[in-house]
């Protein structure tokens, strides 16, 4: 398992590559990646600043992909998060998760995603032509991790 | 002691990062935050008026019900906005 924490842009093929290599009982690796969108609720947005909580992140990172790993059969995972100052088109995370087979993979790299947006401590701040702002958090990604509660 | 620590929004508008504090015995999150409240301006505003405000106890999301002890690290924020 792999859990960054950084400043500086990563390479998803070599993430990838790093993931499945010399490993053939992988099957499948499936993968997310965020990207900075350049509007937001119908505003502008030229960049953002990301805040995060040292150690309580890479821990909730940790717990996160562990419960992914009880759940299901997965082999490994990395997952990726970018702090400090981005611009609209800057990648911002990866989930990239190995199994032997794509539904597993599928599922739990969606799990892991649905629970960081909503567990793990990040926050975003926007600039705007208004001046900055916090970003709210949407209760759409609250519905997104209750689901895996009925599941 | 305990560690104080406050993040995004929250700390903007408190003008604070942290701070250390003694605790009570028997202190939780909740009765923290009434006494935080009871400071009464922008405390009163962010930590008494139902905001939505979460807290982690070492650095692990803690209910409302969750006790306080000696050497703890307690941090308030807003729900969180990443990925």
């Amino acid at each position: 398992m792999t859990i960054r924490v950084q400043a500086d842009d990563f390479d998803v093929g070599a993430e990838i590559n790093r993931l499945r290599q010399q490993r053939p009982d992988i099957g499948a690796v499936a993968a997310f990646v965020g990207q900075v969108r350049d509007l937001n609720q119908g505003d502008a947005i030229a960049g953002m600043t990301l805040e995060h909580y040292p150690g309580m992140t890479e821990k909730s990172l940790e717990a996160i992909v562990q419960q992914a790993k009880a759940r299901w059969d997965i082999m490994d995972a990395v997952v990726i998060h970018r702090i400090g100052e981005l611009k609209p088109l800057d990648q911002i995370v990866l989930v990239a998760v190995a199994g032997a087979h794509r539904g597993e993979a599928f599922h739990a790299c969606e799990f892991i995603m649905d629970y960081l947006k909503t567990e793990a401590p990040f926050w975003k701040k926007e600039q705007t032509p208004e001046g900055e702002r916090w970003v709210d958090a949407r209760s759409s990604d609250d519905a997104a991790r209750a689901r895996w509660q009925d599941a | 002691m305990i560690r104080l620590l406050y993040f995004a929004r929250l700390r903007e508008a408190l003008g604070s990062v942290g701070e250390e504090l003694t605790p009570q015995a028997g202190l939780t999150v909740e009765a923290l935050m009434q006494q935080l409240a009871a400071r009464g301006g922008v405390w009163a505003e962010e930590f008494g008026s139902g905001k939505s405000l979460r807290a982690a106890v070492n650095q692990t999301l803690a209910p409302v019900k969750t006790e306080i002890h000696d050497g703890d690290e307690v941090a308030f924020f807003p729900p969180v906005t990443g990925g």
